[in-house]
């Protein structure tokens, strides 16, 4: 090997020539072949690997969708209504790229819930946990400047009100608001600069899921035990233990999202954005997309115009700073018997603000929701703090391979001590 | 730094006088450089050319209300009957969330021109047609969060926080209004 050239172990000399030179290969092997894995994963940590599939699948349907769509307000509905009625199966990348957007909230919050239950956010992984914040923002960002796209009575409405969430704040919203609008109202700039954000934010949350993955493969992945591997009898090569588990639930997620392409794909939608929008008249019933319905209901539990939109912005920025509020050393929930109530009692809460979210607000609705939006902030602001004090865990298996092979659980003195470093 | 020959003594404040020099025409630049991108964003010269409407008032009659489109938004103007101008002035206006009185709010009695836009956060509130749901106050009502607005646009219960806007008008004849 001469110098300055990397140390490869490739044999194939096509491949060594190019690692040598750009060791691409030797980084693909270590990070995703010989990576070493907690051996008892469960289903829950597929939800990684399909957010990423997904992400692919809307980039790539969405390149397609653009080919054929036009950004102006006279057109955009009718090269929509084109796509599906006379691109060559533009209906499928349609309904694709439509229901994709679906199909990744609900595997990146089966994702986020994953983390919460198993303590995930807890160091050393906070950055990382960070970073899937920022994510989701991003994601949020994305989905709801695409709905409004298609330019129907729903993209037009959800587009007024979301932009006027700014309005609320002091000072600045107006200014605000004028740099989203391009004008005094949601209109043709507005619609032209969505378009260029949402062609852009996709490969913006590719750099972020990148340094998601990078940080990950510093501090190893967690596991439903929340202990450390503490050497190889603890863990697995990634390829091909993983990438065969991957694989079975990348079918399984292929069957669900391919049901609803080909036999529902207009059940998650509004039929009102079949309507092209009309700025002089508003729908009797204006919904957000069900991924925001949450967010949606805790800004209508309040009465009061900015404490609604500071509260709706608080209820995820307050994951931002999770892994400081949850301070108890015990990471699985499944040796915290306290906190797990406590928490599938917020995912409850969180599944009844979803579905009120799509509710008018009036009557008991309003109560609900209101009842819903303080367990959700009391939750990480209250009970996770103070349960990190009063919280007797349960005692900790001595190692993940001791867990999965049998033997029993450490005597419960050694166990209740602080979270031990691998 | 000792390193490379200078005298760390005296060298450090000019360094630090350097540092904070370039880091202030570095932190300009970017500034000069952002404006044009911000300022590209804001409303461009056509879309504010676009300010003014004219609307003939002769044909709507009393209780009757129109709505036309001005900068891309819908204006409510109603010709107001004498029992919903009687209405609007008998609230005592300091009962009200966001106090104005009637008279401050109309240039003509029985005309009421409004911005159809509620304050809450942009719907457009239901009450031009005679068959619409004017809500607990006979004026609009709001159906994305349920805003009542009374016979004067004044917002009386409900998330709005402000009444629905008077846009800027002026009579040029005594049936027509120009609005912008
Ligand atoms: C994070 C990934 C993405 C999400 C969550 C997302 C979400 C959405 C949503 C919800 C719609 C509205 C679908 C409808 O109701 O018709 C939409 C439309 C659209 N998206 Fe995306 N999108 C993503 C990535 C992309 C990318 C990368 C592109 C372009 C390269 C793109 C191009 C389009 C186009 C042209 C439309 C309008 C056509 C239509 O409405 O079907 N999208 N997107
Ligand atoms: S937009 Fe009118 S009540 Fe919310």
């Amino acid at each position: 090997m001469s110098i300055g050239l990397h140390n490869s172990e490739f044999k194939n000399p096509v491949v060594r020539w190019i690692d040598q030179r750009m060791p691409v290969f030797t980084m693909m092997q270590k990070e995703y072949g010989t990576f070493p894995t907690p051996k008892n994963f469960n289903y829950f940590w597929n939800f990684g690997a399909l957010a990423m599939v997904t992400l692919m699948i809307m980039i790539a349907t969405g390149i397609f969708l653009s080919m054929h769509y036009a950004a102006h307000t006279s057109l955009a509905f009718d090269s929509v209504e084109r796509i599906m009625r006379d691109v060559n199966f533009g209906w499928l990348i349609r309904y694709i790229h439509m229901n994709g957007a679906s199909m990744f909230f609900i595997v990146v919050y089966i994702h986020i819930f994953r983390g919460m239950y198993y303590g995930s956010y807890k160091a050393p992984r906070e950055l990382l946990w960070m970073l899937g914040v920022v994510i989701f923002l991003l994601m949020m960002a994305t989905a709801f400047m695409g709905y409004v796209l298609p330019w129907g009575q729903m993209s037009f409405w959800g587009a007024t009100v979301i932009t006027n969430l700014f309005s609320a704040f002091p000072v600045v919203g107006n200014f605000i608001v004028e740099l989203l609008w391009g004008g005094f109202s949601v209109d043709n700039p507005t619609l032209n600069r969505f378009f260029s954000l949402h062609y852009l934010l996709p490969f913006v949350i590719f750099g972020v899921v990148f340094l998601h993955v990078a940080a990950l493969h510093i501090t190893g992945s967690n596991n439903p035990l929340g202990i450390e591997p503490k050497g190889p009898q603890d863990t697995l090569p990634f390829h091909p233990y993983y990438t065969a588990k991957d694989s079975v639930g990348l079918v399984v997620y292929f069957i669900v999202f391919a049901v609803l392409v080909f036999f529902a794909p207009n059940y998650l939608g509004h039929p009102d954005n079949y309507i092209p929008a009309n700025p002089l008249v508003t729908p009797p019933h204006i919904v957000p997309e069900w991924y925001f319905l949450p967010y949606y209901a805790i800004l209508r539990a309040v009465p009061d115009k900015l404490g609604g939109v500071l509260l709706m912005f608080g209820s995820i920025l307050v994951w931002f700073v999770l892994p400081w509020l949850d301070r108890s050393p015990v990471r699985s929930m499944r040796f915290r018997p306290l906190a797990r109530i406590f928490f599938l009692l917020w995912t409850v809460c969180f599944l009844v603000l979803l579905w009120v979210g799509a509710k008018p607000a009036e009557g008991t609705y309003v109560l609900i929701a209101r009842i819903a939006t303080a367990y959700y902030f009391a939750y990480f602001l209250v009970i996770l703090p103070m349960l990190a004090k009063f919280e007797r865990p349960l005692p900790l298996p001595e190692s993940i391979s001791r867990a999965v092979l049998g033997g029993g659980p450490l005597p419960m003195g050694a166990a209740a001590k602080p979270m031990e470093k691998a | 730094m000792t390193d490379n020959g200078h005298a760390a003594t005296d060298g450090a404040p000019r360094r630090d006088f350097l540092m904070l020099v370039t880091g202030a025409f570095a932190a300009v630049g970017v500034g000069a450089i952002a404006w044009p991108f911000i300022a590209s964003l804001q409303p461009a010269k056509d879309t504010l050319a676009l300010a003014s409407t004219d609307v003939e008032l002769a044909p709507i009659a009393e209780g009757q209300a129109i709505t036309v489109m001005w900068r891309g938004k819908p204006v409510f103007v109603r010709n107001r009957t004498a029992k919903e101008i009687q209405e609007a002035r008998a609230v005592p206006t300091n009962s009200l969330p966001d106090p104005a009185t009637d008279q401050s709010r109309v240039q003509k009695d029985q005309w009421l021109i409004l911005v159809g836009i509620c304050t809450h956060l942009g719907c457009v509130p239901t009450g031009q047609r005679a068959t619409d749901a004017r809500g607990d106050y006979g004026g609009w009502f709001c159906p994305c969060h349920g805003s009542h607005y009374d016979t004067s646009g004044r917002i009386r219960k409900g998330p709005a926080p402000r009444n629905l806007d008077v846009p800027q008008y002026a009579f040029t004849s005594d049936t027509k209004i120009r609005i912008g």
